[in-house]
């Protein structure tokens, strides 16, 4: 995000007249409206903003916002969204992706504007599935998933997009459920983020890949299965009567009982977002022995690439006086007269 | 030319041009040297060309056939247009050399060679199976042979270096003898070499000496025979400032100037890749004329990100050789889709596939102008030399952000390394195309895909009020821009594009013959740097008095509207160039015309003999 002045808006101000073209019930609808109604909270200009997608189901979402939008190609939304960002670091850049568009065609772009640091966005939409394309299995599929391609189930591991993003460097990592009341909160903690802000959030597919997240996106069981995370506060869950804990033989996490509320004898940790270490065995956790971690994992902010870039070129700048004529003259010249060289 | 001039008479007074090669491993700085020599060269006032000819390997194995580097220059008294056929002075640092480049010397011409590096080791690794130097096998050339590395040693001894170090200045011990064979002053070079080493002076000292000892070693007649001191006269030349450029440098002068004609910051997306790098390289010393470059992680995002600086108000700019260029082919839709303004330029090399990465060839022209999915028309222009160059950036620019759309400039290897004298332009005689962004919709309400009378689109930056919108690589509806897969509304936004691209030859002006006149018995028809060689053997065949003209053609798509019946007021028209002929198809497509091809994919220039020849037989 930027510093820039708050602007008064409504949800209704963010909503262009294009119609949503997803299919019915498509976990992107949540998405798309709570990204508007995160929008007045951050007090965002709609000129100010520019909406960058790929391809793929969630890479229409550009069309939907009444902002600047640029729906581009296949896994290339971060470079052209670097460039934006490099021409104009004033405006406020949103990268929308999608588990193939950033994982597998894309997954260059995408470890290279976490690592640079880009000042953005980045809201990778992971449904496990390709959708577009009608329901081919994609790298975040889990092995025996069947799909057209896979008709005997996929033998290959899925990526982890958090492992992925903290791997090439990310500085702030989170993660969100499209239905899940929470999200605009991750999308403010993203956007407060001077750097890279990675969100995976996940989408349900109702066509292809339907409820492939319920055994911890159902409401009803949501409290034994997501850990909220909360900078500072002890990583519970299960109504306070679990925890995470650090297993010291292992080094590894593990889930305690907390009796009577007292965390603390249990060995529950807290939640430190610039905590590296902690913020890399939180994207590993193995969901099923575990709870999966929701909310900010990881949020610890270093210099932006467009703000070093822009500071360099006016460090160079600084001290020279541009002359197009003097420069097309450099080197060693020498002058012709009407009598031939003179030398 | 040089052969011309040798014809004319063997007194060196008549000779008006000279054509020099030098020749060595790729350690052993052939390059620095050429490029030390031109620049004397260019001081004394003669007209040159050069050209560069290095492996692919940055360091081959020593003494090596394949590992060998040369740089061969043309330089006299008249208008020199190409590199040279035939040298007329071999300089070969070891046997690897002579063997790689004797056969291309002119009957008669001078071979200097270092004998020192003639011992047994050198001459197996050349596959010789006796010395040349002393078999006689070089018999129908002169030869002067000297232990040009123990010289050098000896030469740089009290400078303390170890034997390494001290034979690193063999290159300059030998362009103190080709100063003094042709007469030229020492003091620029020893400027350059103080500044160079002026961290390491004890290095600069020593080279130096090298250099006076190589210039002593001519003076001092320790040499009889063939070399004697040839200072040619000045070229006669437009009146004005010159200096030397190369085509990469003149390409990168010409996007800055074109940026600034257009008023607009520059974005450089790029990925290093020979022999395209060096653009990439001239531009991120220039941040202070409001170039931003950027050097991507892929040819993919180098283009996309120069689209994203073009979506976000600046001139977007990318460059690449062949392989790079195929893999920007999706995101050149994109830009033609989303009528964005971008250059995009390439340094053509030897192909398919990775090819011949450091050696010259003209054969992406069909990637040019059909290389993507769909029909997706995008102007492109090509350069003919190292100061065209410059010219052409500067009109890719004004394309680019006048139409909203991107454009391809096709250079070539040969351009982006070879060095020739450029009057300096004055900046004053441009006229400036300054780029209006939209900042208030039309009259009747704001319209991303309205067209002006170009058929161009408006530019929005985003930032500015009230004009959000959004773009794409789906079709465009007419005049809204909102997703549309109607029917009849791709069938008119693909007319559009067309139409928007083929009126860009409304803006260009006609064709005009370079050489001879319009009409007549044959035309050769040429694009890019076959530019020197054709025109140099139309000329001699025009003195011939035969009826043959040159045209050059810059704009390659759309073509100027006059060349379908300049081309038919020829009996023939032949199209020389460095592929298997395609210029040749685009025009018989185009026009209807015979063309017939004329080709060479050698990885070399064209030699201005081979054009002659076929422009006898055709005329026979």
């Amino acid at each position: 995000m930027n510093e820039i002045t708050k602007i008064e808006t409504t949800l209704k101000d963010w909503e262009t007249d294009q119609e949503v073209r997803w299919c019915p019930g498509c976990g992107d609808y949540a998405i798309l409206k709570a990204v508007q109604r995160t929008m007045p909270m951050i007090g965002g200009s709609p000129a100010n903003t520019v909406f960058v997608s790929g391809i793929g189901c969630s890479s229409r979402f550009p069309y939907y916002m009444e902002t600047y939008g640029f729906h581009t190609i296949h896994g290339r939304a971060p470079a052209v969204a670097t460039g934006v960002k490099l021409a104009n670091p004033e405006l406020d850049v949103w990268i929308i992706t999608g588990d193939g568009d950033a994982l597998s065609i894309g997954g260059n772009h995408t470890m290279h504007v976490l690592r640079r640091n880009l000042n953005c966005q980045i809201m990778l939409f992971n449904n496990e599935i390709y959708g577009l394309t009608k329901g081919q299995y994609s790298p975040t599929s889990r092995e025996g998933t069947n799909s057209p391609s896979t008709p005997y189930g996929s033998v290959d591991h899925p990526a982890s997009p958090c492992a992925f993003a903290l791997g090439s460097g990310a500085r702030f990592v989170a993660r969100g459920i499209d239905i899940n009341k929470n999200l605009p909160d991750v999308l403010m903690a993203a956007h407060a983020h001077q750097g890279a802000a990675f969100i995976e959030i996940f989408q349900n597919c109702i066509v292809y890949n339907k409820d492939v997240f319920e055994d911890f996106a159902a409401k009803k069981t949501a409290a034994a299965t997501q850990l909220w995370l909360a900078n500072g506060e002890p990583m519970l869950f299960e109504k306070g009567e679990k925890g995470i804990a650090l297993d010291q033989d292992t080094m590894a996490l593990k889930v305690v009982d907390v009796v009577d509320g007292d965390w603390e004898a249990a060995g529950v940790l807290r939640h430190e977002v610039t905590n590296r270490s902690l913020a890399h065995m939180l994207v590993e956790l193995q969901f099923g022995e575990f709870p999966m971690p929701l909310g900010v994992i990881y949020d610890d902010p270093k210099p932006t690439f467009e703000s070093a870039v822009v500071a360099q070129n006016e460090a160079i700048a600084a001290n020279k006086k541009p002359d197009l004529q003097a420069l097309v003259s450099k080197g060693q010249t020498w002058t012709v007269t009407e009598d031939g060289p003179d030398l | 030319m040089a052969s011309a001039a040798k014809e004319a008479g063997n007194e060196q007074e008549a000779v008006e041009s000279v054509v020099v090669r030098f020749a060595g491993d790729s350690g052993d700085g052939m390059q620095l040297t050429g490029g030390q020599f031109t620049l004397s060269t260019a001081l004394a006032g003669n007209d040159l060309a050069t050209f560069p000819d290095f492996p692919a390997e940055i360091r081959a194995p020593q003494g090596t056939l394949f590992g060998v580097s040369a740089f061969q220059i043309n330089f006299g008294s008249r208008a020199i247009h190409t590199a040279g056929d035939q040298p007329d002075v071999l300089v070969a640092m070891n046997p690897a050399a002579l063997k790689v480049n004797v056969d291309s010397l002119k009957p008669g011409g001078l071979i200097i060679a270092d004998s020192g590096e003639f011992g047994k080791r050198n001459l197996d690794k050349a596959k010789y199976e006796t010395n040349p130097l002393e078999d006689g096998s070089l018999a129908k050339w002169q030869l002067l042979a000297f232990d040009i590395s123990a010289l050098t040693l000896e030469a740089v001894k009290p400078f303390g270096l170890g034997n390494k170090e001290a034979l690193r200045s063999k290159n300059m011990w030998t362009l103190g003898l080709a100063l003094w064979m042709f007469d030229r002053d020492r003091q620029p070079i020893v400027d350059w070499l103080n500044s160079k080493f002026a961290k390491k002076p004890e290095i600069a000292e020593a080279n130096i000496a090298a250099l006076n000892a190589g210039h002593a070693y001519g003076e001092t007649a320790e040499l009889s025979g063939p070399v004697k001191q040839a200072a040619l006269p000045a070229a006669p030349a437009d009146p004005g400032l010159y200096r030397t450029v190369n085509g990469a440098e003149a390409l990168s002068l010409g996007l800055v100037a074109g940026a600034q004609m257009a008023d607009l910051p520059m974005f450089f997306g790029g990925y290093p890749i020979t022999p395209a790098s060096a653009i990439l390289h001239h531009l991120s010393r220039l941040k202070e004329y409001g170039v931003t470059t950027f050097q991507a992680e892929d040819e993919i995002a180098a283009i996309a990100s120069a689209i994203g600086a073009s979506y976000a108000g600046t001139l977007g700019v990318t460059s690449s050789s062949g392989p790079g260029i195929a893999l920007k082919g999706e995101a050149m839709g994109l830009a033609i889709m989303t009528e964005l303004p971008l250059v995009i330029v390439n340094s053509q090399r030897g192909g398919p596939s990775t090819g011949l990465p450091t050696k010259t060839e003209q054969s992406d022209l069909y990637q040019a102008v059909y290389g993507r999915n769909g029909d997706a028309p995008m102007p492109v222009i090509s350069a003919r030399s190292p100061s065209d160059a410059f010219e052409c950036a500067i009109e890719a620019v004004r394309i680019a952000t006048q139409y909203m759309t991107p454009v391809m400039l096709l250079t070539d290897g040969y351009i982006a390394n070879a060095a020739e004298p450029w009057l300096v332009p004055d900046m004053g005689d441009y006229t400036e195309f300054p780029v209006e962004h939209m900042t208030q919709a039309q009259e009747d309400g704001f319209k991303p895909y309205g067209r002006d009378e170009k058929l161009a689109r408006p530019w929005v930056k985003p930032g500015t009020p009230e004009l959000m919108h959004r773009i794409g690589g789906i079709e465009k509806g007419v005049d809204t821009g909102h997703i549309d897969y109607g029917s009849e509304n791709h069938q008119e936004m693909t007319n559009i594009r067309r139409d928007k691209v083929l009126g860009v030859a409304d803006s260009i002006g006609d064709q005009e013959v370079e050489l001879g006149v319009a009409g007549g018995k044959l035309a050769l028809i040429g694009w890019g740097s076959t530019y020197g060689p054709i025109h140099q053997a139309v000329n001699r065949c025009r003195e011939k008095d035969m009826d043959v003209s040159h045209i050059h053609l810059r704009y390659i798509w759309p073509m100027p509207k006059n060349l379908g019946d300049l081309l038919k007021s020829y009996d023939h028209v032949i199209v020389p160039e460095m592929n298997t002929g395609q210029l040749k198809t685009v025009l018989r497509d185009q026009y209807l015309v015979d063309a017939k091809p004329l080709n060479k994919v050698s990885g070399q220039p064209f030699t201005i003999a081979e054009i002659e020849t076929a422009i006898a037989e055709a005329l026979s």
